[in-house]
This record gives C-alpha cells, sequence and structure tokens, in this order.
C-alpha cells in the first residue's frame, strides 16, 4: 500500500475552492495521472475563465490562462507548434458549452490531439450562479430564479453526445465525482485521454459530473444526493466514442 | 539579393517565412485571403511550419496565442472586420506580453463596410486595439518592398519588447504587384525562453497569464510594461519626409503615394509643398513631424477615413499650426489632383 500523498504535479498550497466543491478532487485526478505517466515536464496545461481560473497556480507542470471559452483554440496553438508534448484544457460548462462552443466543436472536429477536461456542475459558479447551457429544465439560478423554462430557454445541451458524431474525436467519456467508485472511474477515463494523446489518436474530452453546493444552495453531501437524482437521468454516464484502440 | 514580381500580400507572408516564422493561423476574409493562401502553400512544407485555417478570427488569434505563449514564432493576419474579432485576443496578448505579428490589410467599414481599400482602422491600431491599459506598436508600409521589410521589423520589434505588433496596410497594397528584394537575413529560431513548453524538470514552470487579482501586482505589471512602451516610443518612431516646405501633406501608406504625386506636381508648378509620411504610426513619429514642419505654414493630413490621423498630428504639432484635412472613403483612393486642388487652395489661403 503506497502512502497516500499530495501527487508531485500539484503544488502543495491551499486552494481557493469552496467546501464540497469537486474541483479539488479532479485537480488531483488530472495530477495523479500526470504523475503516474511521469509526463510533467513534458506537458501544458490550459486554465479556463471560471472558478478554476487559477488553476495554473496548483499545477506544477507549464501553464497558460485563456480566455473565456477558447482554451481550446489556444490548445491547438500550443499542440501544433510542440507536437510531442501533452496539452490539456480544464473547463467548465459555461466556458466549455456556451461562449466557447465554436472552438470546442472545431478543435474536435479537426481531431487536435489534445485533452479536454470538461466539469460539469450544471451552472455558472464564479460570477455567482447563473444559468449555464446544461442548466436543467426547472433548474432555479440566478437568472433562471424561476426555474429553467425551456420555452423561454431552451433546453441543456449534452456536450459527450453531441461531440461524438465527430469523426475528429477519438474518445468521449461521461463520468461522475461523486463517491470512491466514481471517482476511480473518472481518474481511469483521464488516464485514458492522455494515453489516446500519447498514442496521437485525436481529441479526447472527459466530461465530469460535479457539483456546486455554494450556487446549487445546497450542502456539499445533498448536492451528491441532488446530482445524482437530477443530473445523472439527464446526462447518462458512459463511453460515448472510443476510436482509441488498445491504448 | 533576388528581385521578384509580387503581390503586397504575398510578399508579406514570404517575408515573414524567411524571417523565421514557422506558424500562420489564418481565416478568410477579402482582400487579405492571398496571405492565408501562401501560408498554406509553403509552411507544410517546411520543417516545424504550421498552418492552420482556424473557425474564425477569434480561433486564430487564440492559436496565435498559445503558439506565442508556447515560445513560437508566429503571425496572423485578417482584414478590418475580422481584426475586430481579434481584439479580445490581442488584448491577451499584450496582457501576457507575447511577441508576434498581426497584419491588418484594411478594408471599408463600419460594419461590413466594403471590401474596397481603406484606412478606417486607424483609430482602432493606434488608440485602442483592446480592452485595458495597452499599446500596439503599428507599422505603415506603403509600398509591396515595404511590406517585406516591415515585416521583418515587426519580429524584431514584438521580440525585443516582448509585444504583439501591427502591420497597418490596406487592400490596395494587399492587391498591388511591384518588384521587391528579399534579403538573406535570418533571425534566430530558438524557443523564447520564456514558453510554456513543457518545463522538462530542468527549470522552473513558466506560466503565461494576464490576470492579476492583487493590485500592486497588475499595477506593476502595468508599469513594467508601459516602460517598455516608452523605450519603443523613443527608438522605434520613424518617418519619411522633405524637408523645408510651405505646405506639408502627411499621409501613410498608399494615400502616401498619391500625396506624393500631388507634391510632386504642386512642386512643378512652383508651390513649396512636402510630404511628411509616418512609417510607424504608433509610436508617431512627434521629432520627424516638427522636423518636416520647421518652415510650415500649414499641414494638409490625407487619409482614406473621416481623417483618424489629423488629432495626431494636431497633438505632435502641439496645436501650433493649422491643420486641415481632405479624404476620400467608401473604398476611394483620392486622386494626385483632388490632392493637389486642397494644396492650392491651402497655398492661397495661408499665403505660403
Amino acid at each position: 500500500m503506497p502512502d497516500f500523498k499530495r501527487p508531485n504535479a500539484l503544488i502543495d498550497i491551499p486552494n481557493h475552492y469552496c467546501p464540497g466543491c469537486t474541483h479539488g478532487i479532479i485537480h488531483r485526478l488530472v495530477a495523479e495521472v500526470i504523475d503516474e505517466m511521469g509526463i510533467e515536464g513534458d506537458t501544458i496545461g490550459v486554465c479556463p475563465v471560471g472558478c478554476s481560473v487559477l488553476e495554473y497556480v496548483y499545477f506544477s507542470c507549464d501553464m497558460m490562462q485563456a480566455s473565456h471559452g477558447r482554451s481550446p483554440a489556444v490548445a491547438t496553438g500550443i499542440k501544433r507548434a510542440n507536437p510531442d508534448k501533452f496539452v490539456f484544457t480544464y473547463q467548465g460548462d459555461g466556458d466549455l458549452a456556451a461562449i466557447g462552443t465554436a472552438e470546442t466543436v472545431h478543435a474536435a472536429a479537426r481531431g487536435e490531439n489534445i485533452t479536454i477536461i470538461f466539469v460539469n456542475n450544471a451552472i455558472y459558479g464564479m460570477t455567482g450562479g447563473q444559468m449555464a447551457p446544461t442548466t436543467l429544465p426547472g433548474q432555479y439560478s440566478q437568472t433562471t430564479p424561476y426555474g429553467r423554462d425551456t420555452t423561454r430557454e431552451g433546453f441543456p445541451i449534452r456536450v459527450s453526445e453531441m461531440l461524438a458524431t465527430l469523426d475528429g474525436v477519438a474518445y468521449a467519456e461521461r463520468t461522475m465525482a461523486v463517491d470512491p467508485k466514481s471517482i476511480i472511474a473518472t481518474k481511469k477515463a483521464i488516464r485514458k485521454g492522455f494515453e489516446i494523446q500519447k498514442n496521437k489518436k485525436g481529441f479526447s474530452i472527459i466530461e465530469i459530473l460535479s457539483t456546486c453546493p455554494t450556487n446549487w444552495g445546497l450542502t456539499p453531501l445533498k448536492a451528491l444526493d441532488w446530482l445524482k437524482d437530477n443530473m445523472l437521468p439527464y446526462y447518462p454516464l458512459g463511453v460515448y466514442a472510443d476510436k482509441g484502440g488498445n491504448v | 539579393m533576388e528581385k521578384s514580381l509580387m503581390k503586397g500580400n504575398e510578399a508579406c507572408a514570404e517575408a515573414a517565412i524567411r524571417a523565421g516564422c514557422k506558424c500562420y493561423f489564418g481565416y478568410p476574409i477579402t482582400p487579405q485571403n492571398e496571405i492565408t493562401a501562401y501560408m498554406s502553400k509553403c509552411l507544410p512544407k517546411i520543417e516545424g511550419g504550421v498552418f492552420v485555417q482556424a473557425e474564425s478570427e477569434i480561433g486564430a488569434v487564440n492559436m496565435l496565442y498559445g503558439c506565442a505563449g508556447s515560445g513560437v514564432r508566429c503571425m496572423t493576419s485578417s482584414s478590418s472586420p475580422g481584426i475586430s474579432l481579434k481584439a479580445e485576443g490581442i488584448s491577451y496578448l499584450a496582457g501576457a506580453d507575447l511577441p508576434c505579428v498581426i497584419v491588418n490589410i484594411q478594408r471599408g467599414g463600419p460594419g461590413l463596410g466594403t471590401i474596397q481599400p481603406s484606412q478606417a482602422d486607424y483609430w482602432q491600431a493606434t488608440k485602442a486595439m483592446g480592452h485595458g491599459d495597452l499599446r500596439i506598436p503599428t507599422l505603415a508600409p506603403n509600398s509591396v518592398q515595404e511590406m517585406v521589410d516591415m515585416t521583418t521589423k515587426a519580429f524584431k520589434i514584438a521580440e525585443k519588447y516582448r509585444t504583439p505588433v501591427m502591420i497597418l496596410a490596406d487592400g490596395l497594397l494587399g492587391q498591388m504587384m511591384e518588384p521587391v528584394n528579399f534579403s538573406d537575413e535570418t533571425l534566430s529560431c530558438e524557443p523564447y525562453s520564456f514558453g510554456a513548453n513543457g518545463h522538462g524538470n530542468k527549470r522552473p514552470k513558466n506560466i503565461i497569464n494576464s490576470l492579476y487579482l492583487d493590485p500592486l501586482k497588475l499595477e506593476e505589471r502595468i508599469n513594467e510594461r508601459f516602460a517598455r512602451y516608452e523605450k519603443i516610443r523613443l527608438n522605434e518612431s520613424a518617418a519619411d519626409y522633405d524637408k523645408g516646405a510651405k505646405i506639408v501633406v502627411a499621409a501613410y501608406g498608399s494615400t502616401a503615394r498619391v500625396a506624393r504625386s500631388a507634391v510632386d506636381k504642386a512642386r512643378a508648378e512652383g508651390i513649396n509643398a512636402g510630404l511628411f509620411r509616418p512609417q510607424t504610426l504608433w509610436p508617431f513619429p512627434e521629432k520627424q513631424i516638427k522636423d518636416a514642419t520647421v518652415n510650415a505654414k500649414a499641414v494638409l493630413v490625407s487619409e482614406m477615413s473621416m481623417g483618424q490621423m489629423v488629432d495626431d498630428v494636431k497633438m505632435a504639432l502641439e496645436f501650433k499650426l493649422p491643420v486641415e484635412f481632405f479624404g476620400r472613403q467608401g473604398g476611394f483612393v483620392p486622386n494626385p489632383d483632388e490632392i493637389l486642388a486642397k494644396i492650392k487652395e491651402m497655398e492661397g489661403k495661408y499665403n505660403a
């Protein structure tokens, strides 16, 4: 049994995330994968605008901070100029599926050999809990104070399913980070994404269903239940694209 | 040295490649498409060469950010409406101090405007090329040869001062063909030391970033950047001009060529006219225009816009000389006789 310690790819400083937020867990999973593959020195991470904007402080690999939604384009620029390095983006639902939809879809369509860690918590966190493209029908937010009305605000986007229709996508999986079993499965999916990239198979995206207790107005534990009761039926877990072969 | 007959756009692309630009990110828009096409033809044949046709100008400028941030020399180009879309990315490039070259082959605006030549992005380029406290050194060629020379110079300024640099040309310069010489000068192709390209466990991690939540740190970054801008202002301003004229015509880019003809005609008729042609728009060549107007009674500014350079001329002259304007808009290039008529009118008015 190895000692439980902080991964080297994660710097030993306190983070700014709210109690019960799953960002900390997901950061750790990415860092563990980087450690296990021994690629910290060859990895460039791209941080989004949103709650994880300060990620460049936490990871010990080289980091780049992108403007809102543009991470897949920034990652494209890095990866094309440095094709043998590992490039990942880490994006929330507003960043990836609203303002950054074009960059996401076209990086996927081009089959850019990058890995996207997509944290879907069905809300804008950093700006105070506004409706996201993944906010569920009926869900309350700062900008849907009467609940998301699909006749007015339309419907949530199922990103993994949508991207899986594109030939450039080598791997798309939706997981969640709510309990030890799902966290272990999430880490496996992240590892798969990085392995796909290592083998130059193309675009990989890991969509991770996550909680936002602060903006959902729930305790951390109730937020985990809310995710399972409300998000899981709309966003089924599973592998939506896998063109990687054996990695 | 070799001489070729080339379009301005193609010459600009070739000059960039010769200057060691390995990566280009573009999006189609008229009248700059020859740059993108040339890059798509040539860069894939070069070792390490990268050409990407992005999903939008926004995509292209952010690819530029990623590439420059990873320490590799790179360029994008567009035309007026596309440059507006790139403005967000240019602000981030400036905020993260990333060297790169952005070419604007101007067309008419506002909005979709026209695909005909224009110089109506002067204010945008020199005053407000993105949100926040920033300057973008802006070079203004007036010939295909200068499209070549200034492309090389743009990379040098970008790398010396760690800043995006803009080449502000126009549709006429982009589309016209002229003979050009290419120099054999090559720039170093080592990745920039600040690049986030994997630390290899050999150096501290590099961070490319423009976010500073601590006001003291952001203020410090801005002051440091403006100290560099001050060096650019002192060292890099450039202009080509006649001395001793009574009526000085200030014009840049394509309009300066027309103004040259008008000034020569005026001189043939005995009028003491001269041309002042800024080659950098920011920094505006303040010392040079003072030198050009030592004997001047008045200055005529001529542009393919509503007179966006007029304020810079007035300020550089400290409001001591009368400054008038003649321009055409909508895609028209002024003709020499129109400018000559204005010179004659001013000669009488100011007793030059």
